[in-house]
């Protein structure tokens, strides 16, 4: 007689078995519709490899498997695939997943199939092939790929292949009837594995509640040299791990595999399918499913096709919902309950069990715990539930690892066993997901620091090297001077224009013909000319040009995100718009900037025409530009060539002046500034009748037109229009209209003065000031409007 | 069609908290019944009103925290804790003194700490040391048990009663007389032997009657054992512990003995402490191990005090002591769990 072992704990629930047990296994038939989930098994789900509207066979493979841990599913029966889609599956969570629906057409015709006589024959790797091909997978509950497990014995050897006939759960006698009725089935599925394996010895653990399975796997076994054992019925003696322990004494180390101690266990519907697929060529396709309950009249196992609604099962079981309030999927101690009687049968369904209120009475409220001990009692692996149900509302997960909750096989005995009606198991599971959700957050956290580090130090080496370029670039050009002032001659004239345009930019302000606004711009370049004094004309260009795009496109992406939060009803609009409006404000003044930049560099290129290669390079710079701006719209086109109009007269009005200042001066370039003049009149003339040829242009954006209401849009619109007007007023009409508002101005501030005076406002000495430097500015542009008044004149 | 959606395990034992309690309160009948027989219905007047006045501040406190009140008591935890103190009391002891034993056991000890299941001393035994403190008086005055004084001295129900609430032109007075324990405490001049032979309180093994009252205990102690309501874990330990205590100092009986091994086992409270007292799982230690390691620490902790020590009885101080130790000894204890080498703790250490 072979040495039992005990383990720990273990509880005694009535069994209820017999109630399923007083017929035969029948065949359910085939249902109208079959639902085959293309994920039955732990692993990567298989992929479909039919498509809706293809008729298939009965066992044609319908999903390959993915991955090495995974299994392909196949057609339980012929028909038309009606479609490939989630469907609610067997899942505590009641989730849906991909399924492959299959309309079936009665005939249950089978694709061509064979098996393999003689399997001794073969290589061990093709016979597991052949299992893994078949779609097997743990029929006891997990659903663990059978191949898997049997492929990865090569660095270990096994010892001892265990068959598990246990069926400790209540209710459930799938196992119980397979072993009565195809003993030596199993016994055949076996003698395979014991091939594939090559075990010292090879067991099957039975429960010695099952007296008339184990005589027939008795006889089945007989001469074979598997051991049918036998051992006292106890919850949860069919735990893969328990089963280990009560027939070979070992533990199963935490963490690890039954192989890491030389043991490979296989349930015996596994062991039965196995033997189908090798002998007979026949894929998983059915398996044997309990339905029981009192709410089912007539209880009994049936053979059905994997994919049957668990609702056709109850149908042909009597079952009468009204007596029935939870509908459990499994048994009543590890299984689940179902909300959709729609689910299918699956590879890992061995129970339906309907009870009645009273059967299984719904769980009564939960009492103090009262430390009783009885948990730990009955744990079979030996841990303290009740501690462990303290951490657990405590959310104390370090303690909870500290006293293995992992190794919790969620048997439900504790929770069985509680006075307190305490649902311990519960507890554990939403202990066991709150840590796995922790150790995700804490990678996903190390990994955002990590990008965090990389991205700075990114930042911090672009800086860098940005610096170092800057550097690179202020020597080149000092150097550069330093040549130019050694060299003389040549670079004499263009130095001299460049100190020219300089001196002027510089007195710009004192220059009646520009107004106050660009007096402004010349004062503020002329305080920024401080630190960039080394930039040459056409950097100067290129940085200011550079900066202008950059500004568009921030316009651009600005008034995108004001839509969006508009659109949103975001509280940030205002945030936004004002974002909007102080970047068009700044795009404003670099355009304005640029132009005047332009404008005074207008001449230098023409001093050189002849022969400098930088302003001949600037110049097709331009013109590509211009040529690359083909599919702008008219209503860019007109405000690109409004623009370019207006700078290319105030570089004529400065070529002109340059011109007379030269001839009055006698100047030797003389006649240069003269073709200069002529050019710039050319290409004016030129930017004219192109504006004139562009068609009638609506005088608002179209795009933004359509936003009637956006005030952004308004805003922007009102601005160009302005500027626009601005552009076709003469110089001696911006003149007035500069005195006329500034004139408002002051009256306006006058008003406030007042009024803060009035008050005692501490503003009062403010608005004062402002007013003066209003005066001041008036003096200027009156000035400047008498000066233009007489030129018209 | 909805189904309800609950986890598993779907199905339940028969065992409930209040069936537990239930339970130890049928079991402490044989005790009462050899309690009563012995020492008049004395007893049973200090249950009837320490069971009132329990269930009387249960409600009270529950009320207070807001707490369903039918739905707590129906647990029968406050029965057990009065039944304990009733017992545990000497008989005919005055309302006055069960009503500050069970208010501060049932308000103090159990709803101060968070109620049931949250207290870390036994309530009833708190309570008891709480009373032979400030009332040493009303707490040794035991009566004489039939044997040593004829049946028509001890206290009948209505004298009870009334002994009890003090009516009466003096207190209803059965005959007072010290306890085994105490005789053997104050001997200082005679052997065991003659002592036996001189007082009649002595019977067969121990005390006349207590050694029936500790027989009738463990025979409730079996019953409970038998219906698995705990385990024997700490019960034998505690007795092994006090059998070993007595025969490691058994001097052959001189004056100063603290007695033998049996007369130990079936004197005082020892019985009632192990089956009753100890294996109250709230405040003892969880584990297996540890609960043989807080039975046997009991068991040495009873025997030092009754030998050695001021008190004649000593088991509800060693378990208010070892109450203290309880987390302590759980943190040690813990068992080794399936596929792991050692446990935790130790692995640590």
């Amino acid at each position: 007689m072979r040495k039992i072992w005990d383990i720990h704990g273990g509880i005694h629930p009535p069994e209820n078995k017999t109630q399923s047990l007083q017929d035969n296994i029948r065949a359910a038939g085939i249902p109208a519709q079959l639902i085959v989930p293309l994920s039955q098994h732990i692993g990567a789900p298989a992929a479909p490899i039919v498509n809706v509207g293809d008729r298939v066979l009965k066992g044609q493979m319908i999903g390959e498997a993915k991955g090495f841990v995974s299994a392909p599913v196949h057609a339980p029966s012929s028909g038309t695939v009606a479609a490939i889609e989630p469907r609610v599956i067997p899942h505590p969570s009641g989730m849906s997943a991909p399924c492959v629906v299959i309309n079936c057409d009665g005939k249950d015709e089978w694709i061509s199939h064979q098996g393999i006589s003689d399997y001794r024959s073969l290589d061990k790797n093709t016979l597991v092939d052949t299992i893994r091909n078949a779609g097997i997978a743990g029929m006891g509950g997990a659903g663990f790929p059978s191949s898997v497990k049997l492929s990865g014995g090569k660095d270990k050897p096994i010892d001892t292949l265990i068959l598990n006939g246990t069926e400790c759960e209540p209710y459930i006698t799938a196992d119980d009837i397979l072993m009565q009725e195809r003993a030596a089935e199993i016994i055949a599925g076996a003698e395979i594995l014991r091939h594939i394996v090559e075990p010292n010895e090879t067991l099957i653990g039975v429960e010695d509640n099952k007296p008339e399975a184990l005589a027939a796997m008795r006889a089945a076994a007989e001469g074979t040299g598997i051991e049918v054992v036998s051992f006292p019925t106890k919850y949860p003696s069919g735990g893969e791990k328990q089963l280990i322990q009560i027939l070979t004494g070992k533990e199963v180390p935490s963490g690890g595999l039954p192989a890491d101690i030389g043991i490979v266990c296989q349930n015996i519907g596994s062991a039965r399918a196995i033997y189908r697929a090798v002998c007979h060529g026949e894929p998983l396709i059915s398996r044997v499913t309990t339905v029981t309950g009192e709410a089912c009249s007539t209880p009994r196992n049936y053979d059905v096709l994997i994919g049957t609604p668990v609702q056709y099962l109850l149908d042909l079981s009597h079952f009468d919902a009204s007596r029935c309030i939870r509908l459990i999927m499994g048994g009543p101690m590890m299984g689940y309950t179902l909300q959709d009687t729609a689910v299918p049968i699956v590879k890992t369904s061995n129970c339906v069990l309907a009870p009645t209120v009273e059967e299984l009475p719904p769980p009564p409220p939960a009492q103090a715990c009262i430390r009783c001990g009885m948990c730990a009692e009955a744990c079979p692996v030996s841990l303290l539930p009740q501690q462990m149900y303290w951490f657990s509302r405590a959310q104390e997960h370090d303690k909870l690892e500290e006293h293995n909750l992992d190794d919790c096989i969620e048997c439900g005995a504790c929770s069985y066993v509680c006075p307190s009606n305490i649902p311990l198991v519960q507890y554990y599971r939403a202990s066991k997901a709150e840590i796995r959700q922790a150790q995700q957050d804490k990678i996903k956290a190390e990994r955002s620091k990590e990008r965090f580090e990389a991205r700075q130090a990114r930042i911090e080496r672009e800086a860098a090297e940005k610096e170092a370029k800057r550097k690179a670039r202020l020597e080149a050009a000092k150097a550069k001077q330093q040549s130019a002032t050694k060299d003389g001659s040549k670079d004499d004239i263009i130095q001299a224009a460049i100190a020219r345009s300089k001196a002027k930019k510089s007195g710009g302000a004192d220059t009646p013909s520009q107004d106050p606004a660009q007096a402004a711009i010349a004062r503020a370049q002329a305080a920024r000319s401080g630190d960039a004094v080394s930039e040459t004309a056409e950097e100067k260009t290129a940085r200011l040009e550079k900066q202008l795009a950059s500004t568009e496109k921030r316009l651009a992406a600005a008034q995108q995100k004001l839509q969006l939060a508009i659109d949103n009803n975001d509280d940030n609009v205002e945030a936004f718009r004002s974002g909007v409006e102080k970047t068009e404000g700044k795009l404003q003044t670099l355009r304005k900037e640029l132009d005047a930049h332009r404008a005074s560099q207008a001449p230098a290129p023409a001093e050189s025409v002849s022969d400098d290669p930088a302003a001949a390079a600037i110049a097709r710079a331009q013109a590509k530009r211009a040529g690359g701006a083909e599919a702008e719209s008219p209503y860019a086109a007109r405000e690109r060539l409004t623009t370019q109009i207006a700078s290319t007269e105030k570089r004529l009005d400065a070529a002109q002046q340059k011109h007379a200042d030269a001839q009055a001066q006698g100047d030797a370039n003389a006649a240069a500034f003269a073709t200069a003049v002529e050019k710039t009149q050319a290409k004016l003339d030129k930017l004219r009748a192109e504006l004139a040829a562009l068609p009638a242009a609506e005088p608002e954006p179209p795009a933004e037109a359509s936003n009637a209401d956006d005030p952004a849009a308004q805003a922007i619109a009102r601005a160009l229009a302005a500027r626009n007007a601005n552009a076709e007023l003469s110089e001696a009409d911006k003149a007035r209209n500069a005195v006329s508002s500034l004139e408002k101005r002051i009256a306006k501030t006058q008003q406030k003065l007042d009024q803060a005076q009035a008050d005692g406002d501490d503003n009062a000495a403010i608005l004062s000031d402002t007013l003066a430097k209003l005066q001041g500015k008036l003096d200027e542009a009156r000035q400047a409007l008498d000066a233009l008044s007489q030129e018209e004149n | 069609m909805a189904f309800l959606k609950v986890s598993s395990p779907h199905a339940h034992g028969p065992m409930s908290t209040g069936r537990v309690m239930r339970l130890v309160l049928m079991a402490t009948i044989p005790g009462l019944v050899a309690l009563t027989w012995f020492f008049g219905f004395g007893t049973l007047t200090n249950v009837l009103w320490a069971s009132l006045s329990a269930l009387a501040f249960e409600a009270l406190a529950l009320k207070l925290r807001k707490r369903p009140i039918a739905f707590y008591l129906n647990d029968c935890s406050a029965l057990v804790t009065a039944f304990l103190l009733g017992i545990a009391l000497p008989p005919g002891s005055p309302l006055w003194l069960i009503l500050v034993g069970t208010g501060f056991a049932i308000l103090l000890c159990k709803h101060m700490y968070g109620g049931m299941g949250y207290n870390p001393f036994n309530p009833a035994m708190a309570a008891y040391v709480l009373l032979l403190i400030s009332f040493p008086v009303e707490m040794t005055n035991w009566l004489a048990p039939r044997g040593a004084v004829p049946a028509s001295e001890l206290l009948g129900p209505v004298d009870a009663l009334l002994r009890s609430l003090g009516i009466g032109s003096a207190p209803i007075d059965g005959v007072s007389m010290a306890t085994p324990l105490d005789i053997l405490k104050q001997n200082d001049a005679l052997l065991v032997d003659d002592l036996w032979a001189q007082t009649p309180q002595f019977g067969t093994v121990a005390g006349i009657g207590w050694e029936w009252v500790n027989l009738a205990f463990l025979l409730g102690g079996l019953y409970l054992l038998y219906r698995r309501v705990f385990t024997w874990h700490a019960p034998l330990s505690m007795l092994l512990a006090i059998a070993i205590m007595a025969l490691l100092f058994n001097d052959g009986g001189s004056s100063a003995s603290g007695g033998g091994a049996l007369f130990n086992l079936f004197s005082g409270a020892t019985m009632f402490g192990a089956f009753f007292i100890i294996t109250d799982p709230v405040s003892s230690a969880v584990s297996n191990r540890g609960r043989v390691i807080y039975g046997a620490l009991i068991g040495v902790l009873v025997y030092i005090i009754r030998a050695w020590g001021n008190y004649p009885d000593a088991v509800a101080f060693a378990v208010l002591l070892m109450n203290f130790a309880a987390p302590f000894i759980d943190h040690y204890t813990q068992p080794r769990t399936y596929g792991h080498k050692k446990p935790n703790a130790q692995e640590k250490a």
